[in-house]
């Protein structure tokens, strides 16, 4: 059983186990954004980077911890200061690439990206392949898949037509941390702006230190006097039903 | 040529071989390595094979088309043997010439032979040839000697004595040891210890159901930096020495599969190394029971389809395995888990080619040529602004002078030194100010650099740094395989600030995000390509900022380069009204009558450059 210290706590994990699953195994946050524990890894996202050092030959490196096993020896730490900064410059370049995406809106607030010096991209995919590895590992389809290279990269089907292999089942949907939670909202039931949900007036712009990199949503779009017709407790109650 | 069942018949095959072949009798090599086929070497070849059957000679006198001889500035090149004259830049219209000589006793052809340009005096063999006279050549020693395409030939210079002294009386793990007291390191780029490497996959890997245990061995000859060549001339010039590097660590690592990973974009080292692994199978050097002794071991050549990243070993490997080319991450690495799963020991070309030399000749012989932690000697090809361009052996350790001005004959045209390019889109810029840097592995990495496959690309003063990082970084973007976030997105950020910044639109704080930007990319990518990408920004960046700053604070391009900062002038005075830049201008940009002062229309003006070469009085001026 390979026993390794993470963050200075000695664990002893299961052979085969991945530092990113011992890590939450303990109960500490780390972020990823291509991890899903019923798919194989690729380290993609590079989000769970760790600093890792081997006892071994006393090197010290980031590493992707969902593709790591635990091996003997290890020592872990998810909160140096190398990992905040690499986890802050990823995450900044996210938001450029996917301003629009709530997932990744609320991890660079939550990790503090007060700043995004890039030109936004508004591109809809972060090409994590979620929906690529649920479809072919969970599904058993394997109806779409990755074509061409460097920033030509795409999701795609063979020859760009829907192969008869896919079942239209929605589980490429589903994995998507990006798409999946698109602000669409018409009514305010299915707004998705966790301004409405924290703050009070209701649109987070109006505050300086929090940041908002999403085109106002529906209900930040609300001018004052309707806003405050809604409730906020009776939304957060619809959205949590 | 009937199978060889035992050492003893190699060994007696190599003697009949040099029975057969009269040292006296003279030889007409000529380099067809892909350098002087450009320059017409296989004119050269028909004209001379003509000429010899023209004075009735065809008997007496050989003519051979062997693999790079290195001084491609030259090209075409030849040597006269027994004598080993040495012959540049020799025309189809000099074979006659060449043949009389041979002929008349061997009295050179003198408007043949190489003049050194420094003390005016004609070479008459490589030997005297500044060029090579400096080299230590080991891996390309025989490339001059040998034709690629007879392995009677390889046998000739004492080829597959390595496996003979193997096979003959060593244990895999006396090999191993050899290997790793030698000191050998990969070539790579990486420099990984290759006796540690073998240690590594030795210790792994289960026994099958046979209680035989699955290892495979990979020779990467996957060289895609833009201006490099040294794998490819050693495949087409010498592919048996690779071959019987690689039978060796079989041997050592018991493995009985075999790859070469060769681009496609390389016919000619793919069909030499066809013929060359066809010929070793028919003598029994690859195959079951080579040399009657047991050992099995088979090589697969494997073209690659065109991607940079191949070259990374893990997306070779899925490459090999028919998977698409991308890397994956490491641990677990190659020498656990590697092609099928299986133990993998994967090397460059010339690591291979080096361990056949190591073994032959001794550990000790090896570590004796190099610095203390780099042993053993490096090719580089080095192109660029330089008089001779050319492939070069040299020991580890050499400094960057000798090899510019020494063997690399300066730069030309009276143009300074600016920087030297070292290892490809994964290296760095190493400023002149550092041309007394060691070429080793230790000093490349603190320099900012590495030591890469072996490119180096010589740059004067008429280049621009930016220019030169904005080049590699589109390069790398297309490269890029796309699969982990930092490196895909990272060369394009990169690749659009610098284009910002050459275009004048840049700003002093995009120094700071093309700081961060590197650091991030070494820090988290995926693979080797990702983490080695931003080297030629950081070290541009390390070296030349004031050249950035002039870019973004004065909007002007220090080395007139980038073209939206650079303007095309005619001087009224020094133009003397002769029309040849009217004539070859494209965009018909520029204005004026014959015997009057020319001016360029600036709304048309394309800035191509071309009137500046044509004109006589140097009129044209770029401001």
């Amino acid at each position: 059983m390979p026993k390794l210290r993470i963050n200075g706590i000695s664990v002893e994990v299961e052979p085969g186990t991945t530092v990113l699953e011992s890590i939450r195994f303990l109960g500490l946050p780390i972020p990823t954004l291509c991890h899903d524990d019923g798919l194989r890894d690729i380290g993609a996202c590079r989000l769970c980077v760790v600093e890792v050092s081997m006892a071994a030959n006393g090197r010290t490196r980031l590493l992707s911890a969902c593709t790591l096993p635990a091996q003997d020896g290890m020592d872990v730490r998810t909160n140096s200061a190398t990992v905040q900064k690499a986890r802050k410059l990823l995450l900044e370049l996210y938001v450029a690439t996917c301003p629009q995406s709530k997932r990744i809106q609320d991890l660079a607030s939550e990790y503090g990206v007060r700043q995004c010096r890039y030109d936004a991209h508004n591109e809809n995919c972060i090409q994590c392949g979620l929906c690529v590895r649920i479809c072919e590992q969970q599904m058993m389809a394997g109806a779409i898949g990755f074509s061409g290279r460097g920033h030509h990269r795409r999701v795609s089907r063979p020859f760009d037509i829907t192969s008869d292999k896919c079942r239209q089942c929605g589980a490429c949907l589903y994995a998507c941390p990006v798409c999946e939670l698109r602000c669409q909202a018409s009514t305010a039931t299915t707004a998705l702006c966790s301004g409405c949900l924290n703050f009070a007036p209701v649109c987070f712009q109006s505050y300086d230190d929090a940041m908002c990199f999403l085109e106002p949503c529906h209900a930040c779009e609300l001018t004052g006097p309707i806003r405050s017709e809604i409730p906020i407790k009776k939304l957060k109650k619809a959205l949590s039903s | 040529m009937p199978r060889l069942n035992s050492i003893e018949q190699l060994e007696k095959l190599r003697a009949a071989c040099i029975a057969g072949s009269d040292v006296k009798r003279p030889c007409l090599t000529v380099c067809a390595g892909s350098g002087c086929s450009a320059a017409g070497a296989e004119d050269l070849l028909t004209a001379l094979r003509k000429a010899v059957d023209k004075v009735g000679m065809q008997e007496k006198i050989d003519v051979k088309s062997t693999g790079c001889h290195g001084f491609c500035e030259r090209g075409p090149v030849m040597l006269v043997w027994p004598e080993g004259t040495f012959y540049n830049r020799v025309t189809a219209a000099s074979a006659a010439d060449v043949v009389a000589s041979v002929c008349n006793g061997h009295k050179p052809v003198e408007k043949l032979l190489y003049k050194d340009p420094v003390s005016g005096k004609k070479c008459l063999t490589e030997e005297e040839v500044p060029f090579y006279a400096r080299q230590t050549r080991v891996l390309f020693a025989n490339n001059g000697r040998i034709d690629p395409k007879q392995i009677t030939d390889y046998l000739r210079v004492g080829g597959y004595a390595s496996v003979g002294k193997v096979l003959g009386g060593m244990t895999p793990e006396k090999v191993v040891e050899t290997v790793t007291k030698s000191g050998l390191r990969g070539r790579g780029g990486a420099g990984f210890p290759t006796g540690m490497k073998w240690s590594l996959c030795r210790a792994n890997g289960k026994p099958n159901g046979h209680g035989d245990i699955e290892r495979y061995i990979i020779c990467n000859a996957d060289e895609g930096d833009p201006g490099a060549f040294m794998d490819r001339s050693l495949l087409e010039g010498n592919p048996h020495s690779v071959i019987e590097g690689m039978i060796i660590g079989a041997f050592a690592l018991g493995a009985k599969q075999g790859f070469v990973y060769v681009r496609a974009e390389y016919p000619l080292a793919v069909k030499h190394l066809g013929i060359a692994i066809k010929q070793a199978e028919e003598l029994g050097l690859l195959g079951d029971n080579i040399l009657g002794t047991g050992l099995s071991f088979r090589i697969r050549l494997v073209q690659g389809a065109g991607a940079f990243v191949c070259g990374e070993e893990t997306a070779l490997i899925a490459s090999i395995e028919g998977r698409v080319g991308e890397p994956h991450p490491r641990p677990p690495y190659p020498v656990e888990k590697g092609v099928f799963g299986k133990p993998t020991v994967i090397n460059n070309v010339k690591t291979w080619a080096s361990v056949a030399h190591i073994v032959n000749r001794g550990a000790d012989w090896y570590s004796a040529i190099g610095t203390e932690k780099s042993k053993g000697t490096m090719v580089f090809s080095l192109v660029g602004k330089i008089n001779n361009t050319g492939l070069v052996e040299v020991p580890m350790g050499i400094t960057l002078h000798e090899m510019i001005y020494d063997i690399g004959g300066g730069i030309p045209n009276g143009r300074s030194l600016k920087a030297v390019q070292i290892g490809g889109p994964s290296g760095g810029c190493i400023p002149a100010d550092l041309v007394d840097l060691k070429i080793d592995y230790e000093q490349l990495t603190q320099a900012g650099s590495m030591m890469g496959s072996g490119g180096m690309v010589v740059m004067d003063d008429s280049t621009c740094m930016v220019d030169v990082a904005r080049y590699f970084m589109e390069f790398l973007e297309e490269e890029s395989c796309g699969q982990c976030f930092p490196c895909r997105q990272g060369t394009q950020e990169m690749k659009a600030i610098l284009t910002r910044i050459c275009e004048g639109r840049g700003k002093e704080e995009d120094l700071d995000i093309l700081q961060d930007l590197g650091w991030l990319m070494k820090e988290t990518s995926l693979c080797g390509l990702g983490q080695t990408a931003a080297n030629p920004v950081l070290t541009t960046l390390r070296y030349f900022r004031n050249e950035y700053l002039a870019h973004i604070r004065d909007e002007v391009c220090p080395a007139k380069v980038c073209k939206k900062l650079i303007m095309y002038e005619i001087s009224p005075t020094m133009c003397d009204g002769c029309g040849a830049c009217v004539k070859v201008c494209a965009g018909t940009a520029i204005l004026g009558e014959k015997d009057h002062a020319h001016k360029i229309d600036q709304a048309k003006c394309t800035k191509c450059g071309a009137c500046l070469e044509v004109c006589q009085p140097k009129a044209v001026l770029v401001s």
